[in-house]
């Protein structure tokens, strides 16, 4: 049925070679597939990546330990708070710096916003690449009132650097626990409009329904996490697996799908939405007074040694990766992102299934082109 | 059984549909708050968050003093080398001593990232970042600014 292996075992002949994208060196997100067509069943699929390196890497060797966090906000620009914390948490193994009560909850809270922020535009998004307009505007009113949270408090609205090693930047806003308040009243009312207009819809479920089908052995031998390895029944969820800050003592379960398939993912990221909405309401209420910001030395000096740390950002792991040799900057930084690993799985993804289901199967991958390209 | 199943999916079918459009039906009639912002229009209007960061500025008070000592210290935090200062010796009066003290504090906005990293490091205070966006200029050079104004001096009793 689905699966047309006749077509991909066949000679060359007939097939088609297409290329999706780039349509602009300039614009943001480019990625460049090279898919070969046999009629419209698709052979193979070719990811070519590297129009949007910026050498992030190499970069942050010549920044001090201060520095390079601001750097990681474009990799992930949508998870840009959590790119933060993943690296504030390396360079505060290094330095065994005890981060304040208050700063933990803060951040956490942060990081739960720039999740709900960062799948909201990827629901947006994606009922837009199937055709449908008006979930966009939905869900762009949703994510202005978490962008305006975070202009308050953190004075950016998608690069915030709000996090420095052993703490945060500045004290929360004197707004910040009212906004979110109301937020998470509006928010769950809104988040059954958005089940009432595309969950359940016809259309919605016959073009996701067993499109670009993983099973959990490919996820495993791809390195898949996130949305991505959970939709097929892999527990991958870093803040279940290896809490960081306060992830154990808080209450949440973690999204757990079976089929698989992209209508599994979709549902991953709808309910991990009200996951995040349920940690927050544990902490909002329950900010720690005291410091927003250990004592720190004016000039950070890792030990040396080799440190790692892993966060769940949007997409999957994130993992940072510093070799120090002593001094004020980096050896060596190299960052595990979700996203180059999701990506390789595409070819698997979508062998053997028709040209138009590439962007119902693709779109569920939650691609963001520069932290795959770095 | 065959026609039943048939039957039951199609009517399913629509009725997803319809509550679909049940929904934008809602938002069609009850078009009540209106969230877009009509930028021009708007701008005596507008109100940005305190903390925005739009550019660094230097705060002066009514003297035309600032608070900043020549440090360096916004200069070594910036991580594209926004920020450069020169300064200069002066006299102190009562005691004859030389003294460092800022010339002119040159800022870079065409590289400036706004990480908030200088206002961070500074031990006096005496940069903020100033909630303005709109930066457009004909020529680049112009956004290399001065940040300390003509005549200024350090206010008293900082150090």
């Amino acid at each position: 049925m689905y699966r047309t292996t006749d077509i991909l075992t066949s000679s060359t002949s007939g097939d088609m070679v297409i290329n999706v994208g780039p349509q602009h060196p300039a614009t943001h997100g480019v990625l460049h597939l090279v898919i070969t067509l046999n009629g419209e069943t698709i052979k193979k699929i070719e990811p070519h990546l590297g129009y949007i390196h910026r050498s992030i890497e190499k970069m942050c060797e010549s920044l001090t330990y201060r520095q390079f966090i601001y750097v990681t906000s474009r990799m992930d620009y949508l998870s840009a708070h959590i790119n933060n914390h993943a690296c504030a948490l390396c360079v505060e193994k290094g330095l065994q710096i005890e981060v304040p009560p208050r700063a933990q909850v803060v951040r956490v809270i942060l990081d739960e916003l720039t999740r709900i922020a960062s799948h909201e535009l990827w629901w947006g998004a994606m009922a837009m690449d199937l055709g449908a307009f008006t979930p966009f505007f939905h869900a762009f009113r949703e994510r202005e009132m978490i962008n305006e949270i975070m202009e308050e408090t953190c004075g950016a609205r998608l690069t915030m650097n709000y996090i420095v090693p052993g703490g945060v930047m500045m004290d929360i806003h004197p707004n910040f626990q009212k906004k979110i308040k109301e937020f998470i009243v509006l928010y769950k009312q809104k988040i059954n409009e958005y089940h009432e207009l595309v969950t359940g819809n016809v259309i919605f479920e016959n073009r996701m329904k067993n499109i670009g089908t993983l099973t959990a052995e490919q996820v495993i031998s791809y390195g898949c996490s996130g949305p991505v390895a959970r939709g097929s029944g892999v527990k991958s969820d870093i803040r279940k697996l290896y809490p960081y800050e306060i992830y154990d003592k808080l209450d949440f379960e973690e999204a757990l799908e079976t089929g698989g398939d992209s209508y599994a993912r979709y549902l991953i990221r709808m309910r991990e939405m009200e996951q995040s909405i349920k940690i927050i309401e544990q902490l909002v209420d329950n900010i720690p007074d005291g410091d927003f910001q250990a004592k720190t030395k004016a000039v950070l000096k890792l030990p040396k040694g080799e440190f790692y740390t892993s966060v769940e950002t949007a997409r999957g792991e994130l993992g940072v990766y510093i070799v120090s040799e002593g001094g004020t900057t980096p050896y060596r930084i190299k960052f595990r992102s979700p996203g180059f690993s999701n990506l390789s799985i595409l070819n698997d993804m979508v062998k053997g299934g028709k040209i138009g289901d590439l962007i119902a199967a693709m779109g569920t991958l939650d691609l963001v082109i520069p932290d795959i390209d770095r | 059984m065959f026609l039943k199943d048939y039957i039951k999916e199609v009517a399913g079918a629509l009725k997803s549909l319809a509550s679909g459009m049940k929904m934008t039906g809602y938002y069609f009639t009850h078009h009540k708050e209106i969230i877009t912002e009509e930028y021009p229009d708007n701008r005596n209007s507008l109100v940005l968050a305190e903390r925005f960061k739009g550019e660094v500025v230097m705060t002066h008070d009514e003297n035309n003093e600032h608070a900043c000592t020549g440090c360096t210290a916004c200069e070594l935090a910036c991580p594209n080398a926004t920020i450069k200062i020169i300064t200069k010796f002066d006299v102190d009066e009562a005691t004859g001593k030389k003294k460092k003290a800022l010339d002119t504090f040159i800022y870079h906005l065409e590289l400036c990232t706004l990480c908030n990293l200088c206002v961070d490091a500074c031990p006096t205070g005496a940069i903020k970042m100033a909630p303005t966006f709109e930066h457009s200029v004909f020529d680049r050079n112009q956004l290399t600014k001065k940040l300390n104004n003509p005549g200024s001096k350090i206010r008293a009793g900082v150090e």
